[in-house]
């Protein structure tokens, strides 16, 4: 079994936690940076953006782990991005037809996933040399710490920018006879910037060892 | 592992063969839905318009269409000479289309709404009460600070008096431009006037605050920190009921079908 997987139970744990907090590809790799600021002005677009990217990336290094050995190494990047950028279209597609109010929300991000480092860089950095189901879950993995970024700007952003969460409001709005005056930074990207920079402060102070040898 | 040139070019185009396979087949089985996805956010946006949806009403895509039809009949109209056209079908004629095709359309001569072709035929929406015609919605669109908005603007039936203004698609700032979604700021368009008294586009988004109708028929309040949304939404109402938009039409219909003034 584990010959098959290519994997013991506490490597599968530590692929898929991993990339939470120890090695986030947004906090720690600095990876998918733009759609982080394009789509979490709301909490709702940032949802089923992590779930487009977690899909993404594990169906990518699943697919690409499969064929690992049998891609020729002077074309294996272009091989990596054909499956993406089909997986992305696809995944596109199904949210035009089942989610089609956010799918425009979410406009031409989807289709940037392509251009997601996340995806392209686990491909190279782990599928092209492990196992498929070890794969399947550092593309679960790496999406999740992408997502819980996302989801941790999108609730900052769409509280404090709109008084909401998942279009549910909870801070009653001045515009509106309340009492908070939205923030307008917050729905503008940088303050996407700012609360990411703020993140990785925190995460490099909880943990020391990430922060770069001088 | 060096691989021969043979197997490098036969691997790509199984992998290509393998992806194209899946990509059409995703797209062929999903485009009705996408379709239907389409036709009916269109539908719930000429309701909203029309004022046939509450604010914040959930309607499944049954009762859309059903709301849809026992309500609006569209028509195709010439949008040069303001005449109805019947032998083009309303529910499969895609304005936004044919506006690029340029057999169905003609460059725009220079306007302030950055519209560059405008479409031989454009759809009205007319809102039925019983035989009457209660509403007209006609399409809108034009350029904002970053987009090109797209949205409907309905009136009366005197084809005279603002009842509703929606947008549907924008990519404006959100929180600044973006309030163009704003409710509040839409409630403040029913019952403005657009012809002034010398039959010229009168109504105009101004800075600040306008007051209420009676005393600002003309005029809506600007939005706070979006001044050319704000002047966008200006150029595109004084551009589409123009002489180059909808007035022609408007003046027939005012003469044959709307209500007497």
């Amino acid at each position: 079994m584990i010959y098959f997987l290519g994997l013991t139970s506490k490597k599968a744990r530590e692929a898929v936690v991993d990339p939470l907090f120890n090695n986030n590809p947004i906090a720690l790799q600095v990876l998918g940076i733009c759609s982080a600021l394009a789509v979490t002005t709301k909490l709702e677009t940032s949802l089923v953006m992590s779930a487009a990217v977690i899909g993404v990336t594990a169906c990518s290094n699943t697919a690409i782990s499969f064929i690992r050995n049998g891609i020729p190494s002077s074309i294996r990047i272009i091989i990596q991005l054909t499956i993406i950028a089909s997986l992305v279209i696809v995944t596109d597609q199904i949210l035009k037809a089942y989610a089609f109010a956010i799918s425009k929300q979410l406009s031409v991000f989807v289709g940037l996933i392509i251009t997601n480092c996340i995806v392209m860089g686990r491909a190279e950095a782990y599928a092209m040399q492990n196992p498929p189901v070890a794969s399947f879950l550092d593309g679960i993995g790496n999406g999740l710490g992408y997502s819980i970024i996302l989801v941790l700007v999108g609730v900052f952003r769409e509280l404090f920018g709109s008084g909401s969460l998942l279009g549910v409001g909870i801070l009653p709005l001045a515009t509106e006879g309340g009492w908070y005056p939205a923030n307008g930074l917050m729905v503008l990207a940088p303050a996407a910037f700012f609360l990411i920079g703020i993140f990785i402060w925190v995460l490099r102070t909880i943990k020391p060892e990430q922060v770069e040898k001088e | 592992m060096a691989h021969s040139t043979a197997y490098t070019i036969g691997f790509a185009a199984a992998v290509c063969g393998v992806c194209s396979i899946f990509v059409a087949g995703a797209a062929v089985s999903l485009r009705d839905k996408q379709e239907t996805n389409k036709i009916i956010d269109r539908y719930e946006k000429v309701l909203s318009v029309a004022g046939l949806v509450e604010a914040g009403e959930k309607l499944s895509k049954d009762e859309v269409t059903k709301r849809f039809e026992a309500n609006i009949k569209p028509r195709i109209v010439e949008l040069d000479t303001g005449a109805y056209v019947d032998d083009v079908d309303p529910s499969t004629y895609d304005q936004r289309a044919a506006a690029n095709d340029p057999s169905m359309s003609e460059a725009a001569p220079p306007n302030d709404a950055k519209v560059l072709r405008i479409p031989k035929y454009a759809v009205v929406y007319q809102v039925m009460e019983g035989d009457k015609i209660d509403q007209l919605v006609l399409p809108i669109q034009g350029k904002g600070l970053w987009s090109t908005l797209y949205g409907y603007l309905a009136l009366e039936s005197d084809a005279q008096t603002v009842s509703g203004l929606t947008y549907y698609e924008h990519g404006e700032t959100p929180g600044l431009g973006g309030e163009v979604d704003n409710p509040r700021w839409k409630a403040l368009w029913p019952g403005r006037k657009i012809y002034d008294d010398s039959g010229e586009v009168g109504i105009k988004v101004v800075k600040g605050q306008a007051g209420p109708v009676e005393k600002a028929p003309y005029e809506v309040d600007g939005l706070s920190g979006a001044t050319l949304t704000s002047r966008g939404v200006t150029h595109m109402i004084r551009f589409w009921l123009g002489p180059d938009g909808f007035k022609p039409y408007l003046e027939n219909f005012r003469k044959n079908e709307g209500s007497a003034q």
